[in-house]
């Protein structure tokens, strides 16, 4: 039984997201898959290394899910986040969204994204050509919500 | 009252470790826990104004008085993606 959200250091699998979700009624899936990219500001990418607070991450992960559902009742979500070393064009994070219509689905996958990154507890640790440095972003604040509002603006652009 | 702190990232590398079990006075909130940190690892305090904060695995505010035995995270700025 695939879980709807997990923090694993294997490599992810989206169609086992996919298969998760119940489709009942649904019309349409999304998937976003986050890649290793080999550059980042100017820098040569070498490979990363994930950390997480795993019991707190599944956590995060879980209110973006109940979040989501609060905006688009009938969408169902998925998501898997990787931990550990990953060499470039490896999958970091995997999100499947269904709904009855895409429009929901490809909002919703949006959406998750956009709040992993504001308040789920992993960081990359970044090897580049030169050096290695730790990427810091947001600060994870379930409190600030001009930055959920803020994602919800992007997810509905 | 002892507590146990995580640390992740960048605060980790500052620390040297990830986990520390520290002393408290009885009723201490999560803010003085990281006061004392701070004091031991000076380098932490640039982190002051941007980490959050978590307790027994839970979202929480520095404001919140902690437990003997409970364990208190220090995360800095999320990069997950």
């Amino acid at each position: 039984m695939v879980p709807l959200t997990a923090i694993t250091p294997t490599p992810l699998d989206p169609q086992a997201l996919v298969r998760a979700l119940d489709t009942t009624g649904i019309g349409a899936v999304t998937t976003f898959i986050g890649l290793v990219r080999d550059h980042n500001l100017g820098r040569r990418v070498l490979h990363l290394e994930y950390e997480a607070y795993e019991a707190l991450a599944v956590r995060g992960l879980d209110v973006i899910v109940t979040e989501a559902a609060a905006q688009w009742p009938t969408v169902r979500l998925a998501i898997h986040h990787r931990i550990g070393r990953m060499e470039i064009g490896e999958a970091s994070v995997a999100i499947a969204a269904a709904a009855p219509h895409r429009g929901d689905a490809f909002a919703a996958a949006r959406y998750a994204i956009e709040r992993i990154k504001q308040i789920v507890p992993i960081w990359k640790h970044e090897y580049f050509e030169g050096g290695d440095v730790w990427i810091e972003g947001a600060t994870a604040d379930l409190d600030n919500t001009e930055a959920r509002d803020q994602a919800l603006r992007i997810a509905c652009a | 009252m002892r507590v146990n702190v995580r640390l992740f990232a960048r605060l980790r590398d500052i620390a040297g470790t990830g986990e520390l079990t520290r002393e408290a006075p009885s009723g201490a909130t999560v803010g003085a826990v990281w006061a004392g940190l701070v004091a031991e690892y000076p380098d932490l305090s640039p982190y002051e104004k941007s980490i959050s904060c978590a307790i027994n695995a839970d979202y929480s505010r520095f404001t919140v008085a902690v437990a003997d035995g409970d364990e208190v995270a220090f995360l800095p700025p999320v990069s997950g993606g």
